[in-house]
Order: structure tokens, then C-alpha cells, then sequence
């Protein structure tokens, strides 16, 4: 796995202090789950700091909820340990379960229940005293921003409004340690950024560790401090966005043309400062580890062919091309697949 | 660290007790929301209680007060089977299930607080039944503390078998499943003295009656109404409820340790 090990100098980067001091809130060791014959997470091991925002960016089926599920003692390892808190998922399941809040990949809500019912439950099953109850729902309700309809029945919430009361309900016990599992899937724009903006300011002026589970890399890209790309079960790379992107993406020239000329493609790749070339929907895609030095020769060479050139457009990497770049596949398109 | 007063607001364990609490609050809340699942508790055993009254009480004799008699089979038609078990399928469908389970709640506090809503339901069918009993000129031969022994002995009843649905409901999380659960009670019910004296009973069905632990909660219900306090009857009506619910819930803590077992 590429181990981003110089990330600390990420910090000054942007983005949240990766490196907060303190004992590390989630860690894991080697840890696999197995469903029959299949390796869903394959000797994965993590270590995410107290304060930290960690995106675990993959496409459905990578095992990102199954190694979320894990960690919130929904599923056993099947070898390898985890701990969250300081707490072991397993032999210390309870303590746990008292330092976390949870959503799940569709909002789990009871429909039945009044959203000040289910919310009202979930304080009293974690212990809370009926003021701090009523307290907390004054704070959650800022965050729901539903209004009236807090007492009304689930059912009759548009998904939007699910996901922001699962997300209240997770925040019910001011947890140390938030999981969010693909927590904007399903959202409008507006409803996003405003999820975007309550984890950022949990993290902030709480403190809060947040390990959040998503295929959005605008979504990783935007929030994390850190992000672990996992393919087939297993951590492919780890470390800030702006470092992974640095170290493992390549700048990209992207150019709109028109005609055939097949040989110029062959040239391109021959052109120093030039790691790649590609035709995708109908532009060629010039990877190179300094664009900005590359762009001159390509567009010598370009302009030397049989094509003519409408556009051209130089961009730094996204994790998009990391993702690419580890295994093969564009997230967007792994995404699409399925 | 948000407070209320000088006390930090954070998780902390609650009390089992709270915790029931906690989920049987849930489960009752539902209850006059959801009128239409109750409704038929209270139908079903008038219905049963006026047919076999009108069809059989020329043939039960001048010794017999038939309509006593058939008070506990009504009461059984209305506690029997009457559970939360259904909202456990929607809960587990829906990842509810999964919510409550990432929180401290203790796992039998999920199972046997719906039971204790359920009891506190079966209690209120009670209600009915006896006004049935009562419209038509029944007296129950041990006053007003028989009238609370039968109460009890019902809810008792209703609450031990409850665990069955239960059960079917942890292992499976399929809807139709617990549905079918009723059926049981259909053989339990039919093959006992629900609508026909045993002294009446004849051959195979007099025997499987008389091994039917179903004739004796009948028996001891029925006591209380028309034979005065019965030691002994009283307690082979007990023992046969502690024997169906020491299978019923044992069947139910299993299938729920199943479904929370998380290493499946």
C-alpha cells in the first residue's frame, strides 16, 4: 500500500491537525471479515486520531460498511482486532457502544415514531436525564431543521429529512466518536452542504473524531483530514487528500478535438514529462507528473496532426485519478456499475 | 462537552429496569396509533363466545352454566398470540433493529419489553371479555379477588406465549412467519375442553385433552368462576403456563441471542 508517510506536512495544507495529540480513537490491526469463502475486508489496519475526520473512500462492495458495521459492534471480526475509544469491539462491545454515535447506510428510523419520539428514545436509551433529554432535542432540532414536522410521524419525511433526523439521533449523546456511513447519499445540494458544514463544525468546536464511509470524492475531498482508499477489502492508500493527490494523482491536459489521427497518440506518449495517454469520450487525456511542462510539447504535437484542436485544459489531479491510478478504475465508473 | 446544570451530557448505562421501560414506552405508544391490530383481540372471542353459546347451550345440560363455562375460551381467543412480535420484522427490515443494537440497550431488554407492553395490552382485553361475561349474567364464585387471579392468570398466559411469535420473528425477520405462528394455538386450543366439558370427551380426543397443558390453564381459569378457590387446580393451571413458557421463551431468548450474535 502507498503509505503516504509524509503527510504530517499536510497539516499546514489545509484541512483539519491529523495528528491531534491524544490516544488514537479508532484503531485496527489486521483485521478481516470473512462471509463463506469471501475476504469482504482483508487484513485492514487503520489508525485514526482523537479529532480526527477520516473518509473511507471506495465503490459499494470495496468493505467499507462492513468494516464500519465492525467497528460499531454491529459485525465480529472474523480475525484481527479492533478498537474504538480505547474500548475492544468485541470483549468490550458495551463501553463502545456508550462512546459512539451511528448512521447507517439507509436511515434506520421507525417510521411509527414521531421524529421527537424516536429522538426522546434514543437519549433515554444512552441514559440521558429528562432535561438533558429536552436540552439536547433543542440542540438537534437546529440541526433537523424540519420544524413542525419533528412531530410528525417518520413516514411521512422525504429522504432528506430521514437522513438529517438519523444524523440528530446519532448526535443525541454528544458521542466521542461519530460514524457516518455514506451520510449524503440521497440528498439535494443544499441538504448536503448543510450536513458538510454540521460535520465540519462538530469537529471543530466539539472535537469530535468523525470516520465517515463514502463514494463521493468531492464528499472525502472536502471534509477529511484524512483519506483511506480501500479496494476489494483492502487499505490501497492512506493519507490527506492534497498528499495523495500529490504524490500518487498526475496533473492531467485535457484536450477537445476533432478528426483522426491515430499516430499522434503514439507521439504523445513518447514526449518527455508524459506518464500516459488516453481517449475518453471523445478528448485525449495527456497524465503527466508536471502538466505545466508537458503542455507546450503536447501542444506542438497536437497541433503538428491531422486533429484540430478546439480546447485545452490543464487540471491538477483529483482523487478521482488516484483512485484510478491505484486500482485501475474510476471510482465514478465502479459507482455506475453497479 | 454540552451540560445541563453542572452535569455533563453524556452516555452513560442505564438500569435494566430503564431500559425495559424504555422499550416497552416504545411499544405502547404505538398502541392507539395502531387500533386496527388490537381491534381483532376483542372481535374475534365475542364472535366465537356468541356462536358457541347459541349452537351449544341446549346441549350442555341443565348441570352445566355453559356460559360460564365459556368465559376462559374467550379470554384465551383474545390473549393468545397478541404481540409485538410483527413491529420486530419491520424494525429488523428497516435497520431499525440495527440502531437499537448500536446503542447500550441490553439485549433482553429488546425482547422483554415488548413483552411487558404486551402484557399491559393483554390486561386491557381482559377488560372486554369479562364485560361480555358479565353482560350475560356471569358471577364468578370467588368475588372481585377470583375476577384479579383470573385477570392475572390470562395476562400470564398471553404473555408466555407471546415468546413463540417472538422467537419467529428474531430467527426469521419475515413477516409472514410470525403470522403463522397462530396456527399453533389452533391444535393447542381445538384438542382441549376449550367448548366441551372433558367429562364429555370421548376416546383419543378425551386423552390428548387430558395431555394438553391448554385444558389446565382452562381449568384453573374456569375454577375461579364457577367452583370457588381450588388449590390444586390453581396450581396444575400455573405449572402447565411455567412449562409452555419456560419452551416459548427459551425458543425466544435463543433466537434473539441469534440475531444479536454478531459474529454470524
Amino acid at each position: 500500500m502507498p503509505d503516504v508517510a509524509q503527510y504530517e506536512t499536510a497539516a499546514t495544507d489545509g484541512g483539519g491537525d491529523p495528528c491531534r495529540a491524544g490516544p488514537p480513537a479508532i484503531v485496527t490491526a489486521d483485521l478481516v471479515r470473512r462471509f463463506g469463502s469471501l475476504a469482504a475486508v482483508d487484513g485492514l489496519n487503520l489508525d485514526v486520531a482523537v479529532g480526527e475526520i477520516y473518509g473511507f473512500l471506495g465503490p459499494n462492495g470495496a468493505g467499507k460498511s462492513t468494516v464500519l458495521r465492525m467497528l460499531c459492534t454491529l459485525l465480529h471480526p472474523s480475525a484481527g482486532r479492533a478498537t474504538v475509544a480505547g474500548y475492544d469491539v468485541v470483549t468490550e462491545a458495551k463501553q463502545v457502544r456508550l462512546t459512539i454515535g451511528v448512521t447507517l447506510q439507509e436511515a434506520a428510523l421507525d417510521d411509527r415514531q414521531t421524529g421527537r419520539e424516536l429522538l426522546a428514545l434514543q437519549g433515554r436509551l444512552y441514559g440521558l436525564r429528562s432535561a438533558q433529554i429536552r436540552s439536547r432535542l433543542d440542540d438537534v432540532l437546529d440541526l433537523v431543521e424540519i420544524g413542525e414536522a419533528i412531530d410528525r410521524r417518520i413516514g411521512t419525511y422525504s429522504g432528506g429529512m430521514k437522513r438529517r433526523v438519523d444524523l440528530a439521533a446519532a448526535l443525541m449523546h454528544n458521542p466521542q466518536v461519530l460514524f457516518l456511513d455514506e451520510p449524503t447519499t440521497g440528498l439535494d445540494p443544499a441538504s448536503r452542504a448543510h450536513v458538510w458544514s454540521e460535520v465540519r463544525r462538530l469537529n471543530s468546536t466539539l472535537g469530535m473524531t468523525i470516520f465517515l464511509t463514502t463514494q463521493y470524492l468531492e464528499e472525502a475531498d472536502t471534509l477529511a483530514d484524512r483519506v483511506g482508499i480501500i479496494s476489494r477489502g483492502q487499505l490501497v492508500a492512506e493519507g490527506p487528500p492534497t498528499i495523495l493527490k500529490r504524490t500518487l494523482g498526475h496533473d492531467t491536459i485535457v484536450v477537445e478535438v476533432e478528426g483522426d489521427d491515430a499516430g499522434v497518440l503514439e507521439a504523445l506518449r513518447l514526449l518527455p514529462r508524459v506518464a500516459g495517454v488516453r481517449v475518453e469520450n471523445g478528448m485525449i487525456v495527456v497524465a503527466s507528473p508536471d502538466g505545466s511542462a508537458a503542455l507546450n510539447a503536447v501542444s506542438v504535437a497536437l497541433s503538428a496532426s491531422a486533429f484540430e484542436v478546439k480546447s485545452i485544459t490543464l487540471r491538477t489531479p483529483s482523487l478521482d485519478d488516484v483512485f484510478r491510478e491505484l486500482t485501475g478504475s474510476s471510482l465514478d465508473v465502479a459507482r455506475g456499475a453497479r | 462537552m454540552t451540560t445541563v446544570g453542572t452535569e455533563p451530557i453524556m452516555a452513560r448505562e442505564c438500569s435494566f429496569l430503564r431500559d425495559l421501560r424504555s422499550v416497552a414506552g416504545r411499544a405502547l405508544r404505538q398502541i392507539p396509533r395502531e387500533l386496527a391490530s388490537v381491534l381483532p383481540a376483542v372481535l374475534v372471542p365475542a364472535f366465537f363466545y356468541t356462536v358457541n353459546l347459541g349452537a351449544l347451550e341446549n346441549l350442555a345440560g341443565p348441570g352445566l352454566n355453559y356460559k360460564a363455562f365459556l368465559i376462559p375460551m374467550a379470554i384465551a381467543f383474545a390473549v393468545t398470540g397478541m404481540s409485538r412480535a410483527p413491529t420486530v420484522v419491520t424494525d429488523i427490515q428497516g435497520g431499525y433493529f440495527d440502531r437499537l443494537c448500536v446503542t447500550p440497550v441490553r439485549r433482553t431488554a429488546l425482547l422483554l419489553g415488548l413483552m411487558l407492553a404486551d402484557a399491559v395490552v393483554i390486561m386491557m382485553l381482559c377488560v372486554p371479555v369479562l364485560a361480555i361475561g358479565f353482560g350475560v349474567g356471569v358471577r364468578f364464585t370467588t368475588g372481585a379477588p377470583g375476577v384479579l387471579v383470573f385477570v392475572v392468570l390470562s395476562v400470564l398466559w398471553g404473555f408466555v406465549f407471546t415468546g413463540l411469535p417472538y422467537a419467529v420473528a428474531f430467527k426469521t425477520g419475515n413477516p409472514a412467519a410470525v403470522s403463522a405462528t397462530f396456527i399453533v394455538f389452533f391444535p393447542l386450543f381445538f384438542l382441549s375442553d376449550a367448548v366441551v366439558p372433558k367429562i364429555a370427551l370421548t376416546g383419543w380426543f378425551s386423552a390428548i385433552a387430558t395431555y394438553n397443558p391448554v385444558t389446565y390453564v382452562l381449568g384453573a381459569l374456569r375454577s375461579l368462576i364457577t367452583s370457588g378457590w381450588r388449590a390444586g387446580t390453581l396450581l396444575q393451571g400455573t405449572a402447565a403456563i411455567i412449562g409452555i413458557g419456560a419452551v416459548s421463551m427459551s425458543l425466544a431468548l435463543l433466537a434473539l441471542r441469534g440475531r444479536t450474535n454478531h459474529a454470524g
